[in-house]
This record gives structure tokens, C-alpha cells and sequence, in this order.
């Protein structure tokens, strides 16, 4: 898996087991593996979800830097693409700060 | 270059989500914006203090930084990015080295203002070619919002709380901004994430750029501290900025530039209204609280306007 | 071909580091110590080395300045004493925690307080736990040869540790005395290049260094640094030996001063053992049957050796240019006392003395009424008393 729009060193993500051995631990909790947070999911942290309503956004992406959750990402054209909900944590401020009202703000349903 | 944002939306994105910063946290939100500021060609190294975005960003196993990260103690991020630097000095005479590397170290006020004012001042005087990013929240947030330097009088934090007898803090902030201003560094800057971020960028983009010393001060409202409503964020930097509690201005070479004066100055009421932390000062009897704050807001707003030769 | 000099204590430490050319000192002044960070700002304000020279605004600052440096790639070096050390006292944990080989020259002065700027352990045994490889030197030629083997011996891919070399401050750091250098080349072949597989400016391999560590992981982390103690002392005799074909002058854990047939034997750190083997010699030619052994590994303990070592006298005492208060004894002591007898040694009777605290002279006279006193233990089978003060007006 890798950073979805640009991955500098085009590497694979790679993490450390929860079960690894001393003998296989990285040396002094240094990770060799820049970026790799994003394997770790936190779009289970939600209790609201942002929708983006494509037919709205004017592209004008006043939203992709508000968010603290690298959630909106913008594609080589400058064009933001969906929620990465696997990491968007629904604090709203995007909902919030769209002038088109393009972006719902709803309740999570599991 | 004139900031654009829909180019700056294309460069890459050097701080990956799958941190565990609370929902809507101010502080990764700068962070984005600054590292955006690098040129993509360059590698960074970077610093934080311990405290709420060091320990969210770099839980072992994880890390959300793209580039080099290390993280050393509270008080010495200053230092330790100094370290490095002096380390890529000596590499790169030897030839060790190719391309650029920039240094940035962030902290929150607590690790800057307080614990790591020392730290922060040495590395700043020595020279070093580094940024130092003050994430200024108002409180120690990660230890549980208890009382810096940097928290606004009156404000209720878990160890200056609004009691019976004392309500709230009883000390206006410290200054860091002049502080570190007073270092005479070849650039120093109060900022803020609005509107589009240009200010932000811009500024991030000089301090990184300029040789020698740097010292960005950015707001960065906290959910949890603050108490206010999680998806305002932007609001709450807009009013910080609009009533002058937040000043953005640039000190290049000891020139001061004021980069926003408000056209319509709105009563500091408006930015401690939506806070929880500033309840209490809504109660009767308490109005002395915010003509206080808003005599010392516009005290220290006159006074700048003078350094700037606006006034 | 040796090259000979006269130099004090200060001055070897701060010749031996113009030698390793690091890539950054990041130091403080603090007394006994300042000559070394005095003495190095001038090799490099005169350009002798390539060295950039952080001086940084405490020892706080020094060590995290050392430790970005170690990390982000480079050799960093600092050289402190006592309270410095102490202000250092987290990032040294940390250090050795994020195993960077750092090193550092501890020109030992007493911790504070009172205030006292001369000569005790009681900084380095304060941080005695941190992780960190302690070496002892009983004069300068000690002092620089430890120094010159302590890159090879913490920047060993099965150590990777911080490394600490102690020296008496006033007693030997600011003692003119003989010493015979090393020669540049040779220094620079047998210290050899810092390449660390991972470091912060490695722009093909960005790393992340310092994590928050919870309990998932952080256990495995410490019993990795354990073991990398461990390996330290295999590595500390294999530099060792490399040095001794360099040099000639052989370093072992420790060193055993006429103890073949000794009955008793004193165990001294440091300067004190100088004057402790002129009480030796004095009392062999007496006809008595003493002997001395002065530790230069202190961190990692050699616990087997020493023991083995220790075993076959009837008395011993070790003695400690500082005290735990612990009520019961100085750390040496303490790890002395613990090693004999997680050893099964059980033998000798082993009694301490807690001398020279804040730089209380020590005389030789002192030193023989510790081996009268040894040798009458070892003829009653009586010990008066285990833990004693030497030396203070009672």
C-alpha cells in the first residue's frame, strides 16, 4: 500500500509486528519506514462523516488544507478527489469551510 | 510567486493521516501547510518536542512524517535540531552529502514558551540554519491542559482553573514572538491557519527559505482545551486574527511588517464567546475580565502598530 | 613509533578528539572539564580540524545537541563534569536508549551539594544506570588511549552504544604528565569512518527516531539495549587487543596489580589506584602479601571476571570515591559485593571504604591502614565493621 497520490520513494509501506521478538525489533524504536502511519486505520474513530457532494464542488479546494487528517487528497490535475475514509476522523471543519455547501456533514452509520 | 493554492494543492503531501491527533486538532493542520512549503526536491529533517503532535505522530510503529523525524525530550527541540544541522554542516563540507536539507522544529507552547525557552534561544543565537514552529494551543493539552506561559488570562486550564475565589489564569501571556524578535533573527513571524492558508504558506516558505535562524509563532486552537465547537476551527483562527488577539506580522531583519490589520476590529469578546475556557467571564460581574483583555489586546495591537510605523 | 609528550589529562582527551576529528562537539563549560571544549574551539578556530563546534547554553542542551548530530549521521563528542552531567542526566538515558555512540569525556568532580569542584565518582555513578559504557583511567595516557578505542567500541554494529570515559578531575586532568600519542595516520586508520545504516540525512531512507513506546513494544526495546550491554564487553577486549598491536599498551577489563600471591586486595578506581600500587610496592617490600585491582570497565560490570578474580583473596576492600547512602555502601561495593556473590563466591571477606568525597586528599598513609586493617581480617577472620569512611575527621 502506498501514499495515494505521491510516494516519494515508491516504496512499500511496511510496519512492525505486535508480536515481533526482541531480536527482530528495530534497533532503539528508530522506524525505517517514513509515512507508514497510514497504515493504520482511524476512520473508525467517527461518530459523523463528511460527504462530498461531486456536483456541487466547484473545485475551488479551500477544503484539502483543513483537514487534520490528510483525508482530502488532490490528484496530479489539482483536483480533489473522494474522502479517504479509512483515516478521515469526521471533525467537520471541511463540512464547515466549503463556501458551495458541497460537503455533507452526517451521522455515521455502521 | 504569487501563493496559489491550487499549485501548492499539487505539491506532495509530506504528513500522512493514520495519526491519532484528536479530531480536528489545529496543530496538523499547520503542520501540512509548512512541510507544503518545502520545494519537493528537498529532504527535511524534523523535530518535535514532546507533547500532544510528537507523541500522536510518532507511536511506535508508526510514524506520519515523510521525511526525517526525531524526536528527543520536552524541552529540547531547538537543540536537538541544532545537532543535526551541525551534523549535515560538517557532512556536507566532506562531501558526504547530496542536495538540500532543511531543518524544522516544531513545539507547543509548552516545550517552547516554557520548558524549552532555553533551548529554543541558544539554537536561535548560535545561528544555526534551522525554523523553529511554536504550535501555540495556550496550554500544556497533552499533559492535560494545564497552564503555560502562553495561556490567556482568564483562561481556565486544569491548574489555573476558574474557581470560587481565583477565576482563571491571572497572568497575561508571555510574548515569545518579540522574544524571539529581540534575537534578532533574520526572520520571525505570528501566523495562523485562515482562509486559504496563504499566510501561513507564505510565511512558512520564508522562514524555511532565508539562511539562518527562523521562528514561525502559529495559533493552533484546540478542541479539547479551548472547548469549542470541533468543526469551527477556521472560524475560531478568523476571529483570533480579526480582533487583533492574534496579530499576523512579519519581523524580516528587524523590520516589522503587519501583514492583515482588520478593516472592521471586532471586540475580543467575539473570539472568547465560542470558548468554554472563557465561560465564566460571561457571568455577571464579570464584564472587568473582558474589558481587561480587551484593553491589553489593544494595548499590545497599538504598540505593534508603532514598531511597524503604522501608528 | 610512538610520539612523546607531556600533557595534562585535559589537554590528552582534547588532543585525542582533534586526532578523531568528529563531526560535531556540542559542549559546555563546566569546571574541571572547560579546558577540554577550551582547548578543542582553538583546533578549530585554527582550522586543524573539520569539527563544527556547537557551544551550546547548557549540558541539556549538549547532549540533545549530540544526539541530533549522532542521529541525523554524524560523530558527536562532549566532554563534561559532575552537575553538567547531571543536568544531562534524561538525555542520557535517551542516548542510550536510541543507541547512538555518542562519546563523552567525564572529567569526574562531585555532584552538588554542597558545591565542590574537585574530585569524586559521584557523577559518573550517578549515571551509572543510564545504558552508557563507562570507562575508568588512572592518568592521561589512560584517559587517551580509552578514548581513542571508545568509537570503536560503541559504534560496533553488536554494541551501539554511548560511551563515557572517565578521569580524576584537578588530580590527573590538570596534571602535566608523560604520555606517548599516537601518531594522526595511525589514529585515523584504527578509529576508521561513522557509517551508521540509518541516519536522519539519508534522503533515500527518511527514518523516524524517538518514538512514544508503549508497553506493546517498549519491553523488547529495553532487553535489546540490554543485550547490547552485554555484547560490549566482548567488543571492549577485541578493540582492546586491536589497540595493544598498535601500541603495545595492553587493556583488559581490569588491571591486577601484584595480586599472583596476594593474600588481600584492594579494588580502586581511577587516580587513587596510583597511589594505592606505590602502597602495594611499599608493603610487598615489607614481606606483605598485597595487591590491587582497578577496574577500567565499569558499565558493562564483568561480573564473572571479577569474581574470578576476586576469589582467591581472603580479604578484600573495595574501595569508593563515592557513596550511594544507602546505608550500607558505595556503589563499586555494591557491585563488587553482588557479583562475588551471585558468583558463589563466598571466600573473601569484603569490606568497604568510602573515601575522598569532594576531593579529600587521600594519602598514602590512608591506603596502608586499609591493608593493615585487610590483613588483620584475613589473620582473625573478624570484620570490625563493612561500610567505613576514610580519611574524614571523626
Amino acid at each position: 500500500m502506498s501514499c495515494k497520490i505521491c510516494n516519494r520513494n515508491n516504496k512499500e509501506l511496511k510496519t512492525v509486528d505486535p508480536d515481533v521478538s526482541w531480536k527482530e525489533i528495530t534497533r532503539g524504536g528508530t522506524i525505517p519506514y517514513a509515512g507508514n502511519a497510514e497504515l493504520f486505520k482511524t476512520g473508525d474513530w467517527r461518530s459523523m462523516k463528511p460527504v462530498w457532494l461531486q456536483e456541487k464542488c466547484k473545485q475551488c479546494l479551500l477544503c484539502y488544507p483543513v483537514c487534520p487528517d490528510t483525508s482530502i487528497l488532490v490528484n496530479e490535475e489539482g483536483k480533489r478527489v473522494d474522502f479517504d475514509y479509512d483515516h478521515c476522523k469526521g471533525c467537520g471543519i471541511c463540512a464547515k469551510v466549503c463556501p458551495f455547501k458541497a460537503i455533507d456533514f452526517v451521522e455515521e452509520v455502521k | 510567486m504569487a501563493y496559489n493554492l491550487k499549485e501548492v494543492a499539487k505539491k506532495p503531501e509530506r504528513f500522512t493521516g493514520g495519526h491519532r491527533m484528536c479530531a480536528g486538532c489545529g496543530a496538523p493542520v499547520i503542520v501540512r501547510q509548512i512541510l507544503r512549503a518545502l520545494k519537493p526536491e528537498d529532504h527535511a529533517v524534523i523535530g518535535a518536542a514532546t507533547g500532544c503532535l510528537e507523541v500522536s505522530t510518532f507511536l511506535y510503529p508508526y510514524t506520519s512524517w515523510k521525511d526525517s523525524f526525531i524526536h528527543n525530550a520536552f524541552e529540547n527541540a531547538g537543540a536537538t535540531i541544532a545537532g543535526a544541522e551541525a551534523a549535515y554542516v560538517a557532512l556536507k563540507k566532506k562531501g558526504k552529502l547530496e542536495g538540500e536539507t532543511k531543518f524544522i522544529a516544531f513545539g507547543g507552547d509548552g516545550g517552547t514558551y516554557d520548558i524549552g525557552i532555553q533551548s529554543l534561544s541558544g539554537a536561535m543565537e548560535r545561528g544555526h540554519d534551522m525554523v523553529y514552529v511554536c504550535y501555540d494551543n495556550g496550554a500544556y493539552m497533552n499533559t492535560g491542559i494545564q497552564r503555560s506561559s502562553a495561556t490567556p488570562k482568564y483562561a481556565d486550564t486544569t491548574t489555573s482553573p476558574a474557581g470560587k475565589k481565583i477565576p482563571g489564569k491571572q497572568q497575561w501571556r508571555k510574548d515569545l514572538t518579540e522574544i524571539m524578535a529581540n534575537h534578532h533573527l533574520p526572520y520571525v513571524a505570528q501566523t495562523a491557519a485562515i482562509g486559504n492558508m496563504k499566510d501561513l504558506y507564505e510565511k512558512a516558505e520564508k522562514a524555511i527559505y532565508t539562511k539562518g535562524p527562523a521562528f514561525l509563532n502559529v495559533l493552533a486552537p484546540c478542541p479539547r482545551g479551548w472547548r469549542y465547537n470541533t468543526p469551527d476551527l477556521m472560524e475560531i483562527n478568523k476571529l483570533a486574527v480579526e480582533t487583533c488577539f492574534w496579530p499576523l506580522y512579519e519581523v524580516i531583519d528587524g523590520k516589522y511588517i503587519i501583514n492583515y490589520k482588520p478593516k472592521n476590529k471586532l471586540p475580543v469578546k467575539e473570539f472568547l464567546k465560542p470558548q468554554g475556557r472563557f465561560k465564566h467571564l460571561f457571568k455577571a460581574g464579570n464584564e472587568y475580565m473582558i474589558e481587561e483583555i480587551q484593553a491589553e489586546v489593544d494595548k499590545r495591537w497599538e504598540t505593534l502598530l508603532k514598531l511597524a510605523g503604522e501608528a | 613509533m610512538a610520539i612523546r609528550e607531556r600533557m595534562s589529562g585535559n589537554e590528552a582527551i582534547a588532543f585525542a578528539m582533534k586526532q578523531i576529528n568528529p563531526d560535531v562537539v556540542a559542549a559546555f563549560p563546566i569546571t574541571p572539564s572547560t579546558e577540554v571544549p577550551q582547548y578543542f574551539s582553538t583546533f578549530v578556530a585554527d582550522g586543524v580540524v573539520d569539527t563544527e563546534f556547537v557551544a551550546v547554553e547548557s549540558e541539556h542542551s549538549a547532549m540533545s545537541a549530540c544526539i541530533g548530530a549522532e542521529a541525523a549521521g554524524g560523530r558527536a563528542m562532549t566532554a563534561t563534569s559532575a552537575n553538567g552531567l547531571a543536568l544531562m542526566w534524561e538525555t542520557l538515558y535517551i542516548a542510550a536508549a536510541c543507541r547512538l555512540p555518542i562519546v563523552l569525556a567525564c572529567v569526574n568532580r562531585t555532584m552538588s551539594g554542597p558545591l565542590n569542584i574537585h574530585n569524586d565518582h559521584s557523577d559518573a555513578m550517578g549515571a551509572r544506570d543510564s545504558g552508557w559504557i563507562q570507562l575508568y583511567s588512572e592518568n592521561n595516557q589512560e584517559a587517551y588511549d580509552n578514548l581513542l578505542m571508545a568509537h570503536r567500541i560503541g559504534e560496533h554494529p553488536d554494541v551501539l552504544l554511548p560511551v563515557m570515559v572517565c578521569q580524576d578531575g584537578f588530580i590527573t586532568s590538570h596534571a602535566i604528565e608523560n604520555i606517548e600519542l599516537v601518531e594522526d595516520d595511525k589514529v585515523k586508520a584504527f578509529v576508521g569512518e561513522y557509517k551508521p545504516d540509518y541516519y536522519l540525512l539519508n534522503r533515500d531512507n527518511p527514518i523516524a527516531v524517538g518514538p512514544l513506546d508503549n508497553f506493546t513494544h517498549c519491553f523488547e526495546h529495553k532487553r535489546q539495549q540490554a543485550e547490547a550491554m552485554r555484547n560490549a564487553k566482548r567488543v571492549i577486549l577485541e578493540v582492546s587487543e586491536e589497540f595493544a598491536k598498535l601500541t603495545g599498551r595492553k587493556y583488559g577489563l581490569f588491571e591486577e596489580y601484584k595480586t599472583d600471591d596476594a593474600e588481600v586486595a584492594v579494588v580502586v578506581l581511577n587516580s587513587t589506584a596510583g597511589t594505592a600500587k606505590y602502597v602495594v610496592d611499599h608493603l610487598r617490600a615489607q614481606g606483605k602479601k598485597v595487591g590491587l585491582i582497578k577496574p577500567r570497565v565499569y558499565r558493562p560490570f564483568p561480573v564473572d571476571e571479577i569474581a574470578q578474580a576476586l576469589s582467591r583473596f581472603k580479604a578484600i576492600a573495595v574501595m569508593d570515591k563515592a557513596d550511594s547512602f544507602n546505608a550500607a555502601g558505595g556503589p563499586l561495593f555494591t557491585d563488587v559485593t553482588s557479583a562475588l556473590f551471585a558468583k558463589g563466591v563466598f571466600g573473601p571477606k569484603v569490606i568497604n571504604y568510602i573515601y575522598g568525597l569532594g576531593g579529600r586528599d587521600v594519602k598514602a598513609d590512608d591506603i596502608e591502614l586499609v591493608f593493615n586493617e585487610l590483613l588483620n581480617i584475613a589473620n582473625t577472620g573478624k570484620v570490625n565493621s563493612v561500610y567505613n569512611y576514610l580519611g574524614v575527621r571523626e
